[in-house]
């Protein structure tokens, strides 16, 4: 079952690749998510005998956290590619061959993620992903995204061979225990307690660095702002909301293995220090932010943070950041789809040449609105739930310093979002200054069915998971916190 | 082992000087290419039974390594015709006080990490943070993107160093993770460059700063 999960993908992305029409191609990209849905399902939630799935001799397996992960994969893809036929068929200029393919290749190898049990094809998979998701970025073919991949690839190779480094010490670590030197991921946790501690500090420290380039923990998270604010819209959803669960899954999986030797502690102070930081640097760049698809990026590595943050708090706020992964994903969802189309609509993406998006374009302006409210952390939606959940572990559990914290710099994001934010959506439209922005008018882009349909679908999603947490979700996060808690 | 080996170490080390000293981007090539050739010739003197495949490896790495990557180089440095590292943002002197500095703290963090008893050689854990830390300087402290390609190779050559460590232990999946790595992510890059030479018609990052607050 975990080789069609992958293996299906692939073939999809090969069909796409094949099929010469421009026109029809982006077609399948609903087509494969759909049955990608299905089996992950399958996959999910088995019905009768096999309890948990493995295959390749413990290499790859799907438990309880790779479950949350790949039904968010699963979800987030198949809604972006209910939105793909309608923004590639406004890009008919373009050859999507390319493009449709490697969606499905990301998709396979974010899969292979998922359920790599060793750390050695975990880190291929990851290296993978990178590089099948650079030509994604360059769709636009300008100078513009073509700066935007360079520093992507350029900054993302350089964390994924510092997280190969981490591996090396890691398997290292066992070697100088004078043990049986693995990469297994079952087998780490089994001899955790007994791996030399310098070694394992030192692969905490790298492999969290690496994967952390990848998540866009700050500091090094200087690709996000032009990568997410280059891509089509389509593609930074799956950046921000795909991309980044599967480097966050990467550094649990190192977590687990330190949690359960000597580095437990050291780790949660790395954890919750990096995700302050995320959360301030995401704070201070937001003031002011007078393009919108970058303030997107700085709103990414916010809450990067603070999944990081509510893991490193430990207690009630690991069940709260596993609830944000998933709210943080859709609700990006809401908020680069509909950022699109508002870009689409005027031409431009800085505030300066873009006010007035409700008048203009109703209901992507309102979308764009309300997905702001959303993630900032407004109820009834889902991240009010997921960050009021970490907000109280940290009060409840005496780390009152970093629940305060917390608390203020969302506060600040808060601001700093909304200005930005309200000036696109409110007041009254300028008139065209540019090439771009007049013929962008003339063409006149107006809110469709297709164009907005996914993100209302997305935003529905987010606001249930706000008021509602259905019973089979709440137990696989449960039993994913469990293994994330050792219990 | 150790007569052998650590004279090649010192050469490494050498050589990741001369990658920050030069601002000839042909003399860097070079300078990687060499240090690649030393580390692909490594895990012959550091292990005592020589099989079919570690001899495979070794003609791999060396090939990669010494020539078709620098070959790759020269022809996209002809290309986009530049020679010179012209104005870097760390300057050529100061990149090589900041190597010294790195080498040094290397040598005081790896006494931190205490070696199994079967590794006897001190010096590879130095040798490979020293040469880590070289890349970094290189990556981020030059304009031209054939630089930061190079910087990026030296970073590589640090961890495959790293790696002469665990070859016993885990052989196979050791190597081909930092030959893929490296080859992959140089070609895409090279891809890139290519790009880069043909949108904007010099390759220098510099001009790449569009995308700013």
């Amino acid at each position: 079952m975990l080789y069609i999960l992958v293996l299906f993908p692939l073939a999809m992305a090969a069909a796409t690749f094949a099929l010469p029409s421009n026109r029809w191609r982006p077609w399948l990209l609903p087509v494969g998510a759909l049955v990608y849905l299905g089996l992950a399902a399958v996959a999910i939630f088995p019905t009768g005998e096999q309890e948990a799935l493995w295959g390749m001799e413990g290499w790859l397996r799907l438990d309880a956290l790779g479950k949350v992960v790949l039904g968010l994969l699963a979800v987030l893809f198949f809604l972006c590619t209910l939105y793909a036929p309608a923004y590639l068929a406004v890009r008919l200029d373009r050859p999507n061959r390319v493009f449709c393919a490697n969606l499905f290749v990301v998709l396979a190898m974010m899969t292979l993620v998922v359920f790599s049990h060793h750390l050695g094809l975990m880190w291929v998979a990851m290296e993978a992903t990178t590089l099948a998701s650079a030509p994604l970025l360059y769709f636009e073919h300008n100078a513009r995204s073509l700066e935007a991949t360079w520093k992507y690839l350029l900054i993302g190779s350089v964390g994924i061979a510092l997280a190969l480094f981490g591996s090396f010490f890691l398997a290292y670590s066992s070697i100088k225990a004078g043990l049986q030197s693995t990469l297994l991921f079952e087998q780490l946790v089994e001899i955790a307690p007994k791996l030399s501690p310098p070694w394992l500090h030192a692969a905490f420290v790298l492999l969290f660095i690496g994967y952390g380039t990848k998540m866009g923990l700050a500091p090094m998270h200087t690709w996000k702002p032009d990568a997410y604010g280059e891509a089509p819209g389509l593609v930074g959803t799956l950046l921000a909301g795909g991309l980044t669960s599967c480097a966050f899954l990467a550094i649990l999986r190192i977590y687990q293995i330190c949690r359960a030797g000597s580095e437990a502690e050291h780790a949660r102070e790395i954890l919750v220090v990096a995700g302050l930081l995320s959360m301030a640097v995401a704070a201070v760049f937001l003031a002011r932010q007078r393009d919108f698809k970058r303030m997107l990026a700085y709103s990414s590595v916010e809450h990067m943070g603070i999944l990081v943050l509510g893991i490193g708090l430990g207690g009630l706020a690991v069940y709260g950041a596993l609830l944000h992964l998933i709210n943080n994903a859709l609700t990006k969802g809401v908020l680069f789809l509909s950022a699109g189309n508002i870009h689409r609509a005027y031409g431009s993406k800085v505030t300066d040449n873009v006010a007035g998006a409700l008048q203009r374009v109703p209901l992507s302006g309102a979308l764009f609105l309300v997905g702001f409210l959303a993630i900032t952390g407004s109820p009834p939606f889902g991240p009010f739930v997921s960050e009021f959940t970490i907000a109280s572990a940290a009060v409840g559990s005496g780390q009152v310093w970093a629940g305060g914290l917390f608390l203020v710099l969302l506060a600040l994001v808060f601001i700093g979002m909304g200005t930005t934010v309200l000036s696109v959506v409110l007041g009254n439209a300028p008139p065209p200054r540019s090439e771009m922005e007049a013929g962008a008018e003339k063409r006149g882009f107006r809110d469709g069915f297709s164009t907005g349909a996914p993100i209302l679908l997305m935003l529905v999603l987010v606001l249930m998971l706000g008021v509602y947490v259905p019973p089979p979700l709440e137990s696989l996060l449960r039993d994913a916190a469990a293994l994330l808690e050792g219990r | 082992m150790d007569p052998f080996l650590d004279p090649l170490l010192i050469v490494a080390l050498a050589l990741n000087f001369v990658a920050l000293g030069v601002s000839r981007i042909r003399g860097v090539i070079d300078a990687v290419a060499l240090q690649g050739i030393l580390l692909g010739v490594f895990p012959l003197s550091l292990h005592h039974d020589i099989g079919a495949r570690s001899i495979l490896l070794m003609v791999v790495t060396v090939a990669l390594k010494g020539f078709i990557i620098p070959r790759f180089l020269i022809h996209a440095m002809r290309e986009a015709d530049i020679q010179h590292e012209v104005r870097p943002v760390v300057s050529c002197m100061n990149s090589l006080l900041l190597g010294a500095a790195g080498t040094g703290l290397a040598l005081v963090f790896s006494s931190t990490l205490p070696l199994a008893e079967q590794h006897t050689n001190m010096l590879i854990v130095p040798a490979s943070l020293a040469t880590v830390w070289t890349g970094f300087l290189l990556l981020t402290g030059r304009r031209k993107a054939i630089s930061q390609v190079l910087g990026y190779l030296l970073l590589e050559n640090g961890i495959f160093l790293f790696g002469m460590l665990l070859l016993e232990a885990m052989p196979f999946l050791v190597e081909i993770g930092v030959l893929l790595d490296l080859f992959t992510g140089v070609f895409v890059m090279g891809i890139i460059i290519h790009h880069i030479s043909r949108e904007i018609s010099s390759i220098s990052t510099e001009y790449l700063t569009e995308l700013k607050e």
